[in-house]
């Protein structure tokens, strides 16, 4: 299965996933002061389009070139020093939460696209990346475990917007170019 | 292609690169359980030596704290409401430390090196009948596509700022995905006409 034609799929969600943290941060709107980057929305995106396994490497290969030492996560941040910061968590979250994602938009093949991207960005691309986030930023900064929910809540709200943005392109693209949509080929 | 990488000749530039990570994960494992403010203080003045001993150009490199900056306030809050301070600058100092240790590898090791000591991890995917360089060459790919993913998304933003007025908007995100989608097929095609990615296994054989 790991053909040219994934392998080049695969380097490209990584590569957007790069990109995404990369773009100036008024791409999104920022809520309540909480800067939004739109870097999760690649990992949303890659689950969601790749399905899941390609989807988790996509995001693996993303998170390996960090640890090389690229600075792609947004700000500028990369190398081994964000492995031992308290978002950790959250990196490990997103290749789990991509496949997730990429799990549903399979299992939910007769939904059309909008909602199924939708139901799966928001279980996949947040309530597991919360799941295995929370408990790391409490663990790296030996907070208590609703201490940390309270810390990391701000951001959901941004995570909502890529939802929405997940789901309106995942339907964009299965009309525009419907073999790119390859979770439900 | 950016990276951490700070060109030198420091001793650490010349460490091997897996005796540093061997270090970094023997140092990661001994300071995560140190719970006493005053030892970790004394392991960020030891840290804060190694970036010194590279020479000035290192101490800049502490620059690497300064996007943990508002994080590590918060969790300083979050502390002192959870109820105790002392605990909230042991987890700040133990934090600082880590992340600071990580990084010295990082800025002193080039992305090559890097590869090239992690290489061996990749060698299980022989027995799965894919070439363990194949994720070398994704590495590769993912260089050379977050450009042309950044160029074309903001020649839609151009063209988006001349109609509208304003410099960008979600709206462009579906566009920029369908155009660099039809992109990257070209690439899948063009790596299948030149022997494919199967091609690396003839020549490592």
């Amino acid at each position: 299965m790991m053909n040219d034609r994934s392998l080049v799929q695969i380097a490209f969600y990584a590569a957007l996933i790069a990109a995404l943290g990369l773009l100036p941060k008024v791409a999104i709107p920022v809520m309540g002061g909480v800067p939004i980057t739109a870097q999760t929305l690649g990992v949303m995106l890659a689950g969601v389009m790749l399905g899941p396994v390609r989807g988790a490497l996509a995001v693996l290969l993303f998170l390996f070139l960090v640890a090389l030492g690229a600075p792609l996560l947004a700000g500028g941040r990369g190398g081994l020093g964000v492995f031992a910061s308290p978002s950790v968590g959250f990196l490990v979250g997103w290749p789990i939460g991509a496949f997730v994602a990429g799990l549903i938009m399979q299992k939910t093949g007769s939904l059309r696209v909008l909602p199924a991207a939708a139901i799966a960005a928001t279980v996949g691309g947040i309530g597991i990346v919360y799941l295995i986030g929370i408990p790391g930023v409490a663990f790296m900064a030996d907070l208590p475990l609703m201490s940390a929910a309270i810390g990391s809540a701000a951001y959901i709200p941004g995570d909502l917007i890529k939802v929405a943005i997940t789901a309106v392109v995942a339907e964009t693209v299965a009309r525009g170019l419907p073999r790119a949509l390859l979770s439900r080929a | 292609m950016i990276s951490l990488y700070l060109p030198g000749q420091s001793w650490l530039h010349r460490c091997p690169v897996r005796l540093k990570l061997l270090c970094l994960a023997i140092a990661s494992l001994l300071i995560f359980p140190i719970s006493d403010p005053r030892l970790l203080g004394i392991v960020l003045i030891v840290v804060v030596g190694l970036y010194g001993s590279l020479g000035p150009q290192g101490l800049r490199q502490l620059k690497a704290l300064k996007p943990l900056v508002s994080l590590v306030v918060i969790i300083f809050l979050l502390h002192i409401v959870a109820g105790s301070w002392l605990e909230g600058v042991t987890a700040v100092l133990r934090l600082v430390v880590m992340v600071l240790l990580a990084n010295l590898v990082s800025i002193t090791t080039r992305m090559d090196d890097m590869m090239e000591a992690v290489m061996p991890l990749f060698a299980p995917l022989r027995l799965l009948g894919m070439s363990p360089r194949k994720p070398a060459l994704a590495v590769t790919l993912v260089l050379r596509f977050a450009p042309v993913l950044l160029s074309v998304y903001s020649s839609l933003r151009e063209a988006y700022q001349a109609r509208s007025g304003r410099r960008t908007s979600w709206r462009l995100m579906a566009p920029f995905l369908l155009q660099s989608l039809a992109m990257s097929e070209n690439v899948a095609e063009a790596l299948s006409a030149r022997g494919g990615a199967d091609g690396l296994r003839q020549d490592k054989a």
